[in-house]
């Protein structure tokens, strides 16, 4: 790759990339090779497909390594791009089934046997953030180039002022997908007015909350749309260098990011007097180390100065003193991802998206009980029901969902006659919960909203850094009151004593995580109270009752399974189980194929 | 002393050798990174913006974080060891214990935890005889937890060896352990 000199060198780049296309355009395949992927098995398939087309020799058929759809539920997923067509998705793609779609589409127009995706997962989605990923390869910067990348940096810093570039921004109305949803033409405001120099840009691509998964999915899928408006922030806000802070548990993105950097850096796109215009930027990866912590942006400052990742009280905001002293801007990957497209189409294109009060769209990543995990990008406003039932395809037994957590460790769980509510900051909000990073963990009625409340203590007393008080030692309280509930020893009494301790720690907690921590507890309480009181009654959480349903074919597996040998029926029959006997393992339903064992 | 004790003596001597020269090669690779961060003029702030990165590294080279090692970091970026550990002590990643052969890391995360991750760490420790956070007896394993890899929609996850197996039922698990010897 030879450096771009100028704007008018890279405007010829971009057009020879897209006239190649033009001329010969190509039918794709796109494997779906991100971290869920692979572990899924895409590595042969990608292989089959490749030696085959290799063997069949077609140059007309090309087949690209790409991020993920998001249909993690039916991975290894494959999809087809005719030119003149719409895309063709193939799920649960095995490498023989990889050899014959080569064959197929040597004399047919498209792949036979399409995933029958409902329609809802497709049209309720609008992909801004996701636009790229999995329909491009994310080591080749000519792939991004080609959907329209790094055209508006050329055209920024052809003439456009900072202030200007701020203002469409601020228009679009877009909000910081980080958790915490300041407005980003603001933040990027702010920063620009702080006078010392340097200044510094940093991508927060911590996403330690368990269950979300969509910051890995843009930096796995589609790199340089973060590079490139981190550059454009750089460009904003007067900074010359930025950080990429990322999660070591994330190897492939880190990977990705590497090559993308690389990549850049050849063609000119970091580095001195980009592209002929005076402007310098460059930026390096910094590697997190497990520490839910440093997701918050004053700990992650503190991180990447190679301290200890605890926080500092604010104000001072980063924007004022940051890095070394100096002012920083923290944004998100996914709040990154849509900086291009608010450039491409404008503000009042992105403003026009969602509600008045939040533009844009936001990803979500579905996990749990919940039948198609995957990602999923929708408008704001979009109503809890239309992800989880609409495109998520609702619970994987098929009776109604309980609960869905959102926000991770300092979210709360909202309840199913609570699903048409709207997705909005505030929406969430009122419900005691938080809009946090996107993750949905969805909840089945099997689910003991007690034992999800513990499971999210622990996590905080875990991920505490022990610097302030309440958190420290006011967490660990919370825990031990839900260890003893759960242990059969609660009291009535330690229903009012979880909520006044919880609202005491979240008043006066240093920094985000301890102001929040308390939520799984006081949500789970506040919707699910009798749970706990039950709890409480019952001395403990009450095992599952196991029955066998109408299903049954009377297969013999779950008997065969059951370690206690309760379960009597002949062969072919409906089978029984002794409610005398049965130690409540579950093993029955696991080893059921037929969903003949119900639970309550 | 007996022929037979003589010679398991040597070989315990040349096995210790070799170990001494492998741990010198690693310190000597660490070094050369150290070096080829270009540390040369940098103030206290600067040198300590690569402590993280380094300890990345070392880790990457021993497997876990020898005192030793921590005491050499220290010395070389010119930061008292207090420091360092602090620092190594905070982050779960930096382990301060040698690790088995093999190292099971199963994801604690929320989604993994729903699905039932709690069943297949009973499982594994059924058959390793050996307690999350431990290393068992023979030294094959280790059992540590992560915190959500990322990979939720194959939940429950684990990994072995940094190898990601998705949607993992007790049943399951015999087979992956049988993968490493
Ligand atoms: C405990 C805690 C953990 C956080 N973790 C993350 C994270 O993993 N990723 C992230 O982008 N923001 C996280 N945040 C929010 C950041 O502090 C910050 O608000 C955000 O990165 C700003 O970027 P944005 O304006 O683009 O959202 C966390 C906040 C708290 C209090
Ligand atoms: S919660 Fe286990 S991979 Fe995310």
């Amino acid at each position: 790759m030879t450096k771009l000199a100028t704007g008018v060198a890279f405007a010829e780049f971009a057009d020879a990339v897209k006239a190649a296309e033009a001329t010969a355009p190509k039918t794709r395949i796109f494997v779906g090779m991100s971290t869920c992927g692979v572990a899924s098995g895409a590595g042969p398939v990608y292989d089959a497909i490749a030696a085959e087309l290799a063997a069949s020799g077609n140059p007309a058929i090309e087949v690209v390594r790409a991020g993920c759809v998001g249909l993690c539920y039916a991975e290894p997923t494959v999809e087809v791009q005719v030119p003149g067509r719409p895309v063709v998705t193939l799920g649960g793609v095995t490498p023989a089934r990889g050899r014959e779609l080569v064959k197929e589409l040597a004399v047919a127009a498209e792949p036979a046997k399409p995933l029958s995706v409902g329609d809802a997962i497709f049209k309720k989605q609008l992909r801004i953030a996701l636009r790229n990923c999995g329909r491009i390869d994310p080591e080749k910067i000519e792939d991004y180039i080609r959907n329209g990348g790094y055209v508006q940096l050329a055209k920024i810093l052809d003439g456009m002022k900072p202030e200007e570039v701020i203002a469409t921004v601020k228009a679009s109305g877009l909000r910081g997908r980080g958790g915490a949803g300041f407005t980003t033409g603001l933040k990027w405001e702010y920063a620009r007015a702080a006078a010392a120099a340097p200044k510094y840009i940093v991508c927060n691509a911590d996403e330690g909350d368990p269950g979300a998964f969509m910051d890995r999915s843009v930096l796995e899928g589609d790199p340089h749309s973060v590079l490139e408006a981190m550059t454009v922030a750089g460009y904003a806000i007067g900074a010359r260098y930025g950080y990429i802070y990322c999660r070591a548990e994330y190897p492939l993105a880190v990977k990705r990011l590497e090559v993308a950097i690389a990549q850049s850096r050849a063609l000119g796109l970091l580095g001195e007097n980009i592209l002929g215009s005076g402007f310098a930027f460059d930026l390096e990866i910094k590697l997190g180390a497990g520490a839910f912590v440093c997701g918050e942006e004053t700990a992650l400052i503190h991180s990447i100065e190679g301290k200890r990742g605890e926080p500092t009280v604010k104000p001072p905001f980063p924007a004022e003193s940051g890095l070394w002293g100096k002012s920083t801007t923290v944004n998100n990957v996914e709040t990154l991802a849509c900086i291009q497209p608010i450039l491409e189409k404008g503000a009042a294109w992105f403003k026009a998206i969602g509600t008045p009060k939040c533009a844009g769209t936001k990803v979500f990543a579905l996990a749990g009980d919940v039948k198609n995990v995957g990602l999923a990008e929708v408008p704001m406003g979009t109503t809890i029901r239309e992800v989880l039932e609409e495109i998520g395809g609702g619970s994987r037994d098929g009776r109604p969902l309980k609960a869905v957590q959102t926000g991770g460790p300092s979210g709360g769980c909202i309840p199913a006659e609570k699903f048409d509510t709207p997705i909005e900051y505030d929406t969430l909000g009122a419900l005691g919960s938080i809009m946090g990073s996107g993750g949905l963990i969805v909840m089945g009625q099997k689910t003991s909203m007690v034992k999800i409340a513990h499971y999210y203590m622990e996590f905080s007393c875990d991920e505490s850094c022990g610097k302030c008080t309440p958190c420290r030692v006011g967490n660990r309280r919370l825990y031990e009151i839900l260890e003893r509930i759960l242990a059969g020893k609660g009291k009535p009494e330690d229903l009012p004593k979880l909520e006044e301790l919880g609202n005491v720690i979240k008043d006066t907690a240093l920094c985000g995580l301890g102001q929040t921590s308390p939520n799984p507890v006081l949500s789970t309480l506040r919707w699910f109270r009798s749970e706990y009181e039950d709890c409480i009654k019952n001395g403990g959480v009450k095992p599952p009752v196991y029955t066998v349903n109408d299903k049954c074919i009377g297969c013999r597996a779950c008997a065969k399974a059951c370690p206690v040998q309760c379960i009597e029926g002949a062969l072919k029959k409906k089978h029984v189980i002794d409610q005398s006997k049965c130690i409540h393992c579950g093993a029955c339903e696991t080893k059921c194929r037929f969903g003949a064992i119900d639970s309550e | 002393m007996g022929g037979a004790g003589g010679a398991i003596e040597t070989m315990e001597l040349t096995r210790m050798q070799t170990e001494e020269t492998s741990d010198q090669a690693k310190i000597r690779e660490l070094d050369a990174f150290i070096q080829s961060l270009g540390l040369d003029g940098r103030d206290a702030a600067g040198r300590r913006a690569v402590l993280i990165q380094i300890l990345h590294r070392a880790q990457g080279l021993f497997g876990w974080l020898p005192e030793e090692v921590q005491k050499h970091i220290s010395a070389k970026l010119d930061l008292h060891v207090s420091e360092v550990y602090g620092v190594v002590s905070f982050y779960h990643f930096f382990k301060t214990k040698p690790s088995g052969r093999h190292v099971i890391d199963f994801c604690t995360g929320t989604a993994c935890f729903v699905r039932g991750i709690g069943k297949v760490i009973e499982q594994v420790e059924a058959q390793t005889g050996t307690k999350l956070g431990e290393t068992s007896g023979d030294g094959r394993f280790t059992l540590g937890s992560l915190r959500c890899v990322g990979a939720c929609s194959l939940a429950p996850v684990l990994q072995v060896d940094g190898k990601t197996y998705g949607r993992v039922t007790p049943e399951q698990v015999e087979a992956i352990l049988a993968e490493y010897k």
